[in-house]
C-alpha cells in the first residue's frame, strides 16, 4: 500500500526527465502571445461559438500551453497545500509570495550587471524569487525565535517589509537604461497570456518534481503534519522535513508568479486543500482530491479567461477555485453542509419518533396486565393526542407533527375521533426504545451515582444513540437485577411535570 | 531565562538596569548616525517644502493606521489586517462605480464629485471590513475550516473580484490599479487644498487620525478588556463580537484613507509594524499606543529620507548612476521593518542584546559564586586556600575568559583578595561563600529527606539550585529540616550568621 505513492513518484520523475529531453530535442515552436488580438477587444462580450470551440478544444497553441502550465501548477499547489493546511500554516504561503518580490528585482539587477539587456532571463528571476521567499520564511522564524512577537504579527511584518523593499527596488530599477525591465511588474498581478512554451516547460518540470517529492515522502509529511513531536521522538529528521516542505511551498509560489501573480498565488495553496477536506477524511484521498480540484480549477480558469480576453487569468483562476470550494463546502460528501444538515435532520427525526413511541408506551403501560408481556397488549388500546400531551413538555403542534410522522412511517394508525393505535411494528420499536431508555437509567443510577430523579434527562440525551452492542453489555450487567423482565420498570415517577422541574433545576 | 534573572536573589544587581539603558542609548545613537549620514548624502539639494509635506502626509497616514494596528496586534489578529488591506479593493472599486454612476445620472455635480467619492469609499470600506470578518467567521463555523485558511480563502476571493472589477470597468471609471495597490505619494502631495500648500491627502489622513484618537480615548476601557480577555469583557456587558466587528470596520476605513498615500499593500506595514515595535519596548497599553504613534511618524520620515538618498548611493556603487530615488511608500515599509529590527536588538527588556547581556551576567555571577564556594570548601578542608588563576580555571571547569572576568569582578567587589599571583577569600567573600554553601547543603538535605535519591545524585541538583536560594528560602528550608547542622554527606551546614 505504501509503495504506491513511491512508484507514482518514480514515474513522475521519469516523465519530468523525459519532458526535459523532449524540449531539447524537438525545440517546440515558440509562439509569443497574440497580444494584439486581446488588446483590440475592449468590451466584455459574449464569445462567438468559434471562440468557444477553439478554446475548449485547445486548438490555440497559446491557450494550450498556458492551460498545461497552470493546470500542473494547480496540481502541485493543491498537493502541497494540504500539508500546509494541516499544519495550520496556510498564510505562510502569503508571506513567501510577497517576499519573492525583492528577490526578483535583485536577480534582475544582478543579471543586468552580468550581461546588459538579458536581465529578464526567467530561470534566473525565479531562482532569485525562490531565495527571497525562503529568506522571508527564515526571517519569520527568527522573529518567533528571538522576540516576544506572536506568529500573526511576525507574518504580517515580514510580508509587508519584504514587499515594500521589493516595491522600492522595482521603482529604482525603472531608471536603469537597459529598457528590458518593462514587464517585470507582471509578476505582481500575473499575466498568463504572456507565457511562452519555455516558461511552461519550467513550470511543468518544477510542478512534477514537487508532486513527485510529495508522493515519495508522503508518509513522512503526514507524520510531520499530524504529530510533529511524536515524529521527532521516533527519530525522524523533523527540521529537514519541515525545511523541505517550506522549499516545496516556495517552489509552488515561484512557478505561480507568472500566471497568477504573487498577490494571489496563496489562493492556489489554500483553496483546493480546504475544499478537499469536505470530501474525505483520509489524508491520501484528501491530497488526491486537492490536486484534482487545484488542477481542475486552474484549467477551467484559464479556459474562461481565454474566452474573455478582458478577464485577467490570475483572478479568474482564483475565482474558479472559489466556486469549486463553495460547491465542496455545500455538497462535499464527508463534511459538506448539506450532508451534515441531512444527518442532523435524520437524527432529529429519529429522536422525535422515539420520543413519541416512548410516550405511547409509558402512557399505556399502567393499563396492561403486568403478568403478560407488554408489547403485544399495546396494540389493543387507543390513545389521543391530549392523552399524550402531559407525557412530555411538548407543544400540541409539535406533538401533532410527530404523530403524523409516526403515522406515515406506519408505527401508528389513525382511528376515529383523532385517536391512534400502535401497529405491531410500532409496538416492537416502542418496546425497544423504552428498554434502551430504562437500561441507561439503571446504568446511570447503578454506576454513575446519579439520583433517580435526574436520570430521565440524562438518559434522554443518550438513549437515541445507544448502539446494539452497548445495549447488550448493559443487559448483561443488569440481568441479575431483573432476570425475567424484557422492559425494566421505570426507576422514577413517569410524569411530565417532574420532568419539567428536573429540566429547570438542571438549567 | 527572564524568570531566572528575577530569581537571583543572592545579590541585588543594580547594574543590570543601567546596562539596559546603555543598550537603548547605543541603539538611539546608531539611529541618529544613520539619519545624519543620510541627510549628509542628500543629493537633491536642500530638503524643501515638498519633502516636508510628503513626510507630514505619510506620517499622518501611518499614525492613523498604527492606532487600530495596536489592537490588532494585541488581539493576535494581525493577519486580519493583512486580509482587510486586500479586501478593501473591491469596496473602493464599487464605491468609485457608484459615485461615477451618480455623477452620470446628474445627482451629484462634478464640483462635489470628489467629496462624494470619499464618502462612498469610507462607507464601502466600513461595509467590506465587516463583510470580510463575517464571511471568514461564516466559512470557519459553517464549513468547519481552520481559521487562517478561512481568512485566506475570503481575502483572496474578494481581492480577485476587486481586480476583475478594475479590469472590466477601467474605461468607465479611471482607477489606476498601480495607484491603489502601491500608492504614489509623490503625486498625491501635489494635489493641494485650493490656495494653500496643504495636500488634500494630509487633511484626509489628519481627520482620520483624529477620529481614531477620539475613538480610542472614548472606548479605551472597552478596547483594552475585549483585547485581552473576551470572556471577561462579555461578562462585563461589553460584547466582544461587537467590538471585533467595530474594530474591523474602523480598520478598513482607516486603510482606505491611507491607500492614497501609501498604497493598499504597504498599509499592512503601517498597521502592524509600529505596534509590534512598541510591543518589544513596553508592556503598558498607554505607552504602547504612544510609542507606536511615534514609530509610525518616524518610519514616515526615515522612509522618505531613505527613498531620496539610499538608491543613489547604492546604485551608483554598482554602476547605475542613473538611479536617483525610489518609492517613498516602499521605503516607509522598509524603514518600519528597520525600526522593528532595531527594537528587537536594542530593546531595554526584551531586546536580544539586553537578554544576551543578562544571560552573560547571570552566567558570570554563577561562575563567581562557584569560585567562592570552591575556595570555602578548600578552606574547610585544609584551613586556608589560595589559588592561582590557572588552578582555579582548571578546578571550576569553565572556559578561561569567563572565569577570568568573574575573578576580576570578585576582586572589584571586594570578595576576593589578591596576594601576589594567588587569590584568596576576603572576609566579606567568606560570608558570601558561607551563605552559598549553606544553601547548597540545605538543598541536599531537603532533597535527601523528601526524595529517595542516592547520595551521589544530590550534588548536581544542589549545584544548580544554590545560586537561586535567597535568605528567605534558606530560612524556610532550615525550619523544614529542624535546623539540622549536617548535610547528608555528614558535612557541617554553615550557620546563616557568624
Amino acid at each position: 500500500m505504501n509503495s504506491i505513492p513511491a512508484w507514482f513518484g518514480f514515474v513522475l520523475v521519469v516523465v519530468a526527465v523525459w519532458f526535459g529531453q523532449l524540449e531539447t530535442v524537438t525545440a517546440a515552436p515558440r509562439h509569443d502571445a497574440p497580444a494584439s488580438r486581446s488588446l483590440s477587444r475592449d468590451r466584455l462580450e459574449w464569445p462567438s461559438w468559434d471562440d468557444v470551440s477553439r478554446t475548449l478544444l485547445l486548438r490555440d497553441y497559446n491557450t494550450r500551453i498556458v492551460a498545461i502550465g497552470t493546470t500542473l501548477l494547480g496540481v502541485a499547489a493543491g498537493t502541497v497545500g494540504v500539508f500546509m493546511l494541516l499544519r495550520k500554516r496556510s498564510l505562510l504561503g502569503d508571506v513567501v509570495s510577497h517576499s519573492t518580490l525583492p528577490g526578483i528585482a535583485i536577480a534582475f539587477i544582478v543579471m543586468e550587471m552580468i550581461e546588459p539587456g538579458r536581465g529578464k532571463w526567467l530561470p534566473g528571476l525565479l531562482i532569485g524569487a525562490l531565495i527571497a521567499g525562503l529568506a522571508g520564511i527564515v526571517c519569520t522564524k527568527l522573529i518567533l525565535r528571538y522576540t516576544r512577537i506572536k506568529e500573526d504579527a511576525a507574518l504580517a511584518i515580514v510580508l509587508s517589509v519584504f514587499f515594500g523593499a521589493g516595491m522600492s527596488l522595482f521603482k529604482a530599477v525603472q531608471y536603469i537604461p537597459s529598457g528590458s525591465q518593462a514587464g517585470l511588474n507582471h509578476f505582481i498581478l500575473g499575466k498568463a497570456a504572456s507565457m511562452v512554451s519555455a516558461d511552461v516547460w519550467i513550470i511543468a518540470e518544477v510542478s512534477i518534481v514537487i508532486v513527485a517529492i510529495t508522493a515519495l515522502l508522503f508518509k513522512e509529511f503526514s507524520l510531520l503534519s499530524f504529530d510533529e513531536k511524536f515524529a521527532a521522538s521516533q527519530g525522524w529528521p523533523i527540521f529537514r522535513l519541515d525545511l523541505l516542505l517550506m522549499l516545496l511551498v516556495a517552489g509552488v509560489t515561484v512557478i505561480g508568479l507568472q500566471s497568477v501573480g504573487l498577490l494571489l498565488v496563496v489562493a492556489m495553496l489554500i483553496t483546493p486543500a480546504a475544499a478537499a477536506r469536505f470530501w474525505t477524511d483520509r489524508l491520501g484521498l484528501t491530497t488526491l482530491v486537492a490536486a484534482l480540484l487545484g488542477g481542475g480549477g486552474a484549467f477551467c480558469g484559464v479556459l474562461i479567461s481565454a474566452m474573455y480576453p478582458r478577464l485577467a487569468a490570475g483572478p479568474v483562476i482564483v475565482l474558479t477555485g472559489v466556486v469549486f470550494f463553495l460547491v465542496s463546502m455545500f455538497f462535499g460528501v464527508r463534511r459538506g453542509i448539506v450532508v451534515r444538515l441531512a444527518t442532523h435532520r435524520q437524527l432529529k427525526a429519529a429522536v422525535g419518533r422515539q420520543h413519541i413511541l416512548r410516550a405511547l408506551f409509558e402512557f399505556l403501560e399502567p393499563q396492561c396486565d403486568p403478568n403478560l408481556p407488554t408489547s403485544p397488549q399495546l396494540v389493543n388500546h387507543i390513545v389521543s393526542a391530549s392523552d399524550l400531551r402531559p407525557m412530555r413538555s411538548w407543544t400540541l403542534k409539535r406533538l401533532r407533527h410527530l404523530l403524523r410522522a409516526a403515522e406515515r412511517s406506519d408505527f401508528i394508525t389513525a382511528v376515529r375521533d383523532g385517536g391512534y393505535r400502535l401497529t405491531v411494528r410500532g409496538a416492537e420499536l416502542a418496546h425497544r426504545v423504552v428498554r434502551n431508555h430504562r437500561l441507561w437509567e439503571l446504568y446511570l443510577i447503578e454506576y454513575a451515582d446519579i439520583a433517580p430523579s435526574h436520570v430521565d434527562r440524562d438518559a434522554d440525551d443518550i438513549e437515541h444513540i445507544l448502539a446494539a452492542d452497548v445495549v447488550e453489555s448493559l443487559e448483561r450487567l443488569l440481568s441479575q437485577r431483573y432476570p425475567h423482565m424484557t422492559v425494566p420498570p421505570s426507576p422514577h415517577v413517569i410524569d411530565a411535570t417532574s420532568e419539567l422541574t428536573t429540566r429547570q433545576s438542571a438549567s | 531565562m527572564n524568570q531566572s534573572a528575577t530569581l537571583t536573589v543572592n545579590e541585588p544587581q543594580p547594574r543590570l538596569v543601567y546596562g539596559r539603558y546603555v543598550v537603548v542609548g547605543l541603539g538611539l545613537v546608531a539611529l541618529a548616525v544613520f539619519v545624519g549620514a543620510l541627510r549628509h548624502a542628500m543629493i537633491r539639494g536642500a530638503w524643501d517644502a515638498y519633502d516636508t509635506w510628503t513626510v507630514v502626509t505619510a506620517a499622518l497616514a501611518a499614525m492613523a493606521c498604527a492606532l487600530p494596528g495596536v489592537f490588532l496586534v494585541m488581539r493576535r489578529q494581525s493577519m486580519m489586517g493583512d486580509a482587510l488591506a486586500h479586501t478593501t479593493l473591491p469596496g473602493i472599486v464599487v464605491a468609485f462605480l457608484i459615485a461615477h454612476a451618480l455623477q452620470q445620472a446628474g445627482w451629484i455635480s462634478s464640483a462635489t464629485y470628489d467629496s462624494w467619492r470619499h464618502a462612498a469609499m469610507f462607507l464601502g470600506a466600513l461595509l467590506i471590513g465587516v463583510l470580510s470578518a463575517v464571511l471568514t467567521e461564516w466559512i470557519q463555523k459553517l464549513g468547519r475550516v481552520e481559521a487562517s485558511a478561512a481568512l485566506g480563502v475570503v481575502f483572496t476571493t474578494l481581492f480577485a473580484i476587486g481586480l476583475l472589477l478594475i479590469r472590466l470597468q477601467a474605461d468607465q471609471v479611471h482607477i489606476d490599479p498601480d495607484c491603489v495597490l502601491y500608492g504614489i505619494i509623490e503625486t498625491t502631495v501635489m494635489d493641494t487644498v485650493p490656495n494653500t500648500d496643504i495636500p488634500r491627502a494630509a487633511v484626509v489622513n489628519g481627520l482620520v487620525l483624529s477620529a481614531n484618537l477620539l475613538l480610542v480615548a472614548l472606548f479605551f476601557k472597552e478596547l483594552r478588556i475585549s483585547a485581552f480577555d473576551p470572556a471577561i469583557s462579555t461578562a462585563m456587558g461589553i460584547n466582544a463580537n461587537v467590538m471585533h466587528y467595530a474594530l474591523m470596520a474602523v480598520t478598513a476605513a482607516t486603510l482606505v484613507s491611507a491607500f492614497e498615500s501609501v498604497g493598499s499593500i504597504l498599509v499592512i506595514a503601517m498597521l502592524i509594524a509600529p505596534a509590534a515595535t512598541a510591543h518589544l519596548l513596553t508592556d503598558r497599553l498607554h505607552l504602547l499606543i504612544v510609542i507606536s504613534l511615534g514609530v509610525a511618524a518616524l518610519s514616515a520620515y526615515l522612509g522618505h529620507l531613505m527613498a531620496i538618498t539610499l538608491p543613489a548611493i547604492v546604485f551608483t556603487a554598482i554602476g547605475y548612476p542613473e538611479v536617483i530615488d525610489t518609492s517613498t511608500a516602499g521605503m516607509m515599509a522598509v524603514a518600519a521593518g528597520g525600526l522593528f529590527v532595531a527594537a528587537a536588538l536594542f530593546g531595554p527588556r526584551y531586546g536580544v542584546i539586553s537578554k544576551a547581556l543578562d544571560q552573560a551576567r547571570l552566567a558570570s555571577s554563577i561562575i563567581a559564586e562557584d569560585i567562592l564556594g570552591l575556595l570555602y570548601r578548600l578552606e574547610e578542608e585544609s584551613g586556608a586556600a589560595a589559588l592561582a588563576t590557572d588552578q582555579l580555571t582548571a578546578m571550576i571547569g569553565r572556559a578561561t575568559w569567563p572565569t577570568y572576568f568573574a575573578l576580576r569582578g570578585l576582586v572589584a567587589s571586594g570578595d576576593m583578595a589578591v596576594r601576589g599571583s594567588v587569590y584568596e577569600l576576603s572576609a566579606a567573600g567568606r560570608e558570601r561563600a558561607k551563605r552559598l554553601v549553606r544553601a547548597h547543603r540545605l538543598w541536599e538535605s531537603y532533597m535527601a529527606k523528601h526524595f529517595e535519591l542516592p547520595d551521589d545524585h544530590l550534588h548536581e541538583s544542589a549545584a544548580r539550585v544554590e545560586h537561586f536560594l535567597g535568605a528567605e528560602l534558606r530560612e524556610e528550608l532550615a525550619a523544614e529540616l529542624d535546623d539540622t547542622a549536617e548535610d547528608p554527606h555528614g558535612r557541617e551546614i554553615p550557620p546563616e550568621q557568624g
